[in-house]
């Protein structure tokens, strides 16, 4: 049954009252409510220096996360980002021990990570695989690599120019780069999402391919081009990662691609593709990072972070199915 | 008067805000066949899913044989003998035919393994009644009409007592739909009764005993059809009077004989063969015949959706190198698709963006960014023409009704300003409101100098509204019907292949 106004009105929802019905609005809501409980709980919780470790904590990742948004509005799936972190970490790095300087090899690395989508992008797109066994199979195949480059050895990148360690390190006027970049990545693509008509393709495909087909628009490429993206996003936070800790570890990043999927999930991406925002997903990366802050500063074990993280990812998708149901009857 | 089957009390039922049924009663007797009318959104299908179990009434009570009761779910529904064939097919596509018929026995078996050999006789002898399908073919290798048949059969196996058609026919041919009546009054014959839900007056007037008319959630009249005419239902079901159901056709005097599509000797050497069409500047070409003949594969090969091996297509006498659907709509051709929400429409999207799809390199600016406000004023420009009944232009589409969705379907390929449009069953399941408001909009783009071609299952339709109809049969054009020989026995004739003698008898064509 719906509800329609008769006659055409000729008015849009206006901005402020769309964000108002947002789940964004939600999660912020949450997030402040956590923080307000955590202030009195911790005298070490509401410093500056405590929410620039969060911030940092999660501005990498939340590059990584800006690329599976995207990836799961298509339709698809990654689950090889963690192992392409790695891969573009070890990789630039390796480069670097052999002489090369680390800015070109970090663009090697980065190149190399795109490829990686690309091999991708043709199994999912020309092959006819799904995204899901795809890189389920490119998780493993890549994880392989970053071992048969290391010979399974953490490398120590302590050579490495301090030019190029303040990506990671340095900050600019008291804010870290690190922190800089994220928040362009993250204008950037909430921007395109919502003006490009490159990306608005995205959603036309993950909303019904079919339909999005009959309306010429070319699917396949718009699949592929997406998990090229996905796995270059995650090739740039591997060469940032390098220069922040100035060493690559063949173990890096290993369930990452979880930890990420939920971030996206609890913003409001469905799996189902055809929806999800950057902004929704960077406040879903947020609150697990102050979940995870809060339980270190409440002397909770760590051995209940994993625990208490899946059950956010339950009870957000729940909530949003419930609500969902709710709107549809 | 014995006691009904079946006896609605004063039903009512919210969804939040919106009462999509009023204190709504009707009985229904035992062995009648009872038609259920009503626009689309006028609560029939709430009704319906209220008897079934799916939905729970928030007033009013409900009888089976004089006892009130209370359906909490379909499988209750079923043990008081109430069954219903939905609307939309719910079959399981990777089953066998056999498997999905006793989908609901299977669950009641005792014995721990499965008898297929006897699930398998069992449901051949049910199909055979509708048509003769393999069994033990799966669901999804059948056309739309044969699931829709197997749905059928999966209903007829349940031993109802009352049973539930809603809108059986959408998806059938001709002949498949006359089978269907002869069961259904074989069933009356039994004592079943059956609630009969549908658009299509012909068939009401058939086939059934009484019709009850719904308007906007509230009971309006129970007649029988015996004492009404067509016309004296459909005022009852609109409120208002329809005084002519189809827009006039092209006057002589509009025939300009300017070809604007010419397609000559089109075949993709598997579906189609040989096809020759001349569609001329202000005239509405009809394409009829069975379902899987061929029309929605011919639709498709013209505008790139397929790959054609042999022919070409000239626009306005230019010869089109047609490879992609992106092509056809670069060169002024568009396609509306048959299965409006499969591929028609983007449902969780809104109107807007569904209306800017196939526009969007005209709404795109050199940064490659989208032209927000002249996407809206698109789309306001056209849900005023089309009068598109919504709250607003960023109202996802699954909000809208589905009159009002295939409009957006339609105001999408309008958007691109075409030469020609080709529709496919442009008014599949909507109410007869938003269809003759459709029928009139297309008349009047055939008149602004557009060329349309409407392929329909639904004879009124095509005879109704089309100046010029092509049959087609087995990929072939079977023959072309001009405006004085259009009549729906014609149209039967070519689109079965049978001689005027044999036609009482064309019983099983089959377009799985």
């Amino acid at each position: 049954m719906v509800a329609e106004t008769i006659g055409v009105s000729a008015t849009r929802t206006p901005s402020w009252k769309r964000l108002g019905s947002m789940r964004e609005a939600g999660l912020i809501a949450i997030i402040l409510a956590l923080c307000i409980a955590m202030s009195f709980a911790s005298p070490h919780f509401l410093t500056l220096g405590n929410f620039r470790a969060m911030l940092m904590s999660f501005s990498v990742e939340g590059i990584v996360v800006v690329g599976m948004t995207i990836l799961l509005i298509v339709g698809g799936i990654d689950l090889a980002v963690g192992s392409v972190v790695c891969f573009a970490m070890v990789l630039s790095g390796s480069l670097f021990l052999a002489g090369l300087d680390p800015w070109s090899a970090s663009l090697i690395g980065i190149l190399a990570s795109s490829l990686i989508g690309c091999v991708m992008g043709f199994f999912v797109t020309v092959v006819g695989l799904n995204h899901f066994i795809t890189s389920l199979a490119g998780m493993v195949i890549v994880r392989g690599l970053c071992l048969i480059i290391t010979k399974g050895t953490p490398l120590s990148l302590f050579t490495l120019p301090p030019a190029f360690k303040a990506i990671g390190q340095g900050s600019f006027h008291g804010v870290p780069y690190v922190i800089i970049i994220f928040i362009a990545v993250v204008v950037l693509f909430d921007f395109l999402l919502r003006r490009a008509t490159a990306l608005r393709k995205v959603f036309y495909t993950g909303s019904n391919e079919k339909a999005a087909l009959y309306s010429g628009i070319r699917t396949n490429q718009v699949k592929f081009w997406v998990t090229v993206l996905c796995s270059t996003l995650a090739g740039v936070a591997g060469v940032i990662y390098m220069s922040r800790f100035g060493a690559a570890t063949p173990t890096f990043g290993v369930g990452m691609e979880l930890n990420i999927i939920a971030a996206a999930v609890i913003g409001g991406a469905s799996l189902n593709g055809g929806s999800g925002t950057i902004l929704g997903a960077i406040l879903g990366i947020a609150l697990l990072s102050v979940v995870t802050s809060s339980l270190v500063l409440l002397n909770i074990s760590v051995y209940w972070q994993d625990m208490i993280k899946g059950c956010i990812l339950l009870g957000a998708v729940s909530i949003d199915h419930f609500l969902h149901k709710r709107k549809a009857s | 008067m014995p006691k009904p089957v079946l006896d609605i009390h004063n039903v009512t039922k919210h969804f939040g805000a919106v009462k999509a049924l009023t204190n709504v009663s009707f009985s229904l007797h035992r062995g009648e066949i009872h038609a259920i009318c009503g626009e689309n959104g006028a609560g029939k299908s709430t009704l319906m899913n209220i008897i079934a179990g799916v939905l729970q009434p928030d007033e009013g009570e409900i009888l089976v044989e004089g006892e009130a009761v209370k359906i909490a779910s379909p499988s209750i529904a079923q043990s008081f003998g109430l069954g219903l064939v939905h609307q939309e097919i719910a079959l399981c596509p990777d089953a066998s035919i056999a498997e999905n018929i006793f989908m609901a026995a299977t669950s009641r078996q005792r014995s721990f393994l499965m008898d297929y050999r006897k699930l398998e006789r069992k449901a051949q002898e049910v199909m055979n009644r509708l048509a003769p399908i393999d069994v033990r073919r799966k669901v999804a290798d059948l056309s739309i009409s044969s699931q829709q048949l197997v749905e059928i059969a999966k209903a007829l196996t349940l031993d109802c007592r009352v049973l539930i058609f809603d809108e059986p026919t959408a998806a059938l041919t001709e002949a498949e739909t006359r089978i269907l009546f002869d069961i259904i009054r074989d069933l009356k014959a039994n004592g079943i009764s059956i609630i009969y839900i549908s658009h299509r007056m012909a068939e009401i007037f058939s086939l059934c005993d009484r019709v009850t008319v719904l308007r906007d959630g509230r009971y309006v009249s129970t007649e029988r059809v015996a004492d009404v005419t067509p016309d004296d239902v459909v005022r009852r079901m609109v409120g208002r009077e329809i005084t002519q159901l189809y827009p006039p056709k092209q006057q002589s005097a509009e025939v300009s004989g300017e070809t604007i599509l010419s397609v000559r000797g089109l075949g993709d050497r598997s579906r189609f063969l040989d096809i020759n069409i001349e569609l001329n500047k202000g005239e509405i070409l009809g394409i009829g015949g069975l379902i899987g003949s061929g029309r929605t594969e011919i639709a498709e090969g013209i505008c790139g959706l397929r790959a054609i091996t042999d022919g070409e297509i000239r626009l306005h006498g230019q010869v089109q190198a047609i490879k992609t659907y992106t092509d056809a709509v670069e060169a002024g051709i568009v396609y509306l698709s048959e299965d409006r929400k499969g591929s028609g429409v983007f449902l969780d999207m809104s109107i807007a963006q569904n209306i800017s799809v196939l526009n969007l390199k005209a709404l795109t600016g050199h940064l490659g960014l989208i032209n927000a406000r002249g996407e809206a004023q698109l789309a306001h420009a056209f849900a005023q023409r089309l009068n598109i009944r919504m709250a607003n232009i960023d109202t996802p589409v699954s909000a809208l009704s589905g009159g009002n969705q295939q409009k957006v379907a339609i105001a999408k390929q309008l958007a691109v300003q075409p030469k020609v449009i080709l529709m496919d069953e442009p008014t599949r399941g909507i109410d007869v409101g938003a269809k003759s408001e459709i029928h009139l909009l297309l008349r009047d783009l055939a008149r602004s100098g557009i060329g349309i071609i409407v392929i329909s299952s639904e004879l009124p339709e095509l005879l109704g509204l089309c100046d010029r109809v092509l049959v087609i049969r087995e990929g072939k054009i079977a023959g072309e019907l001009g405006a004085d020989e259009m009549t729906e026995e014609a149209v039967i004739r070519l689109a079965s292949g049978v001689n005027q003698s044999e036609q009482t008898r064309l019983a099983t064509d089959h377009a799985a």
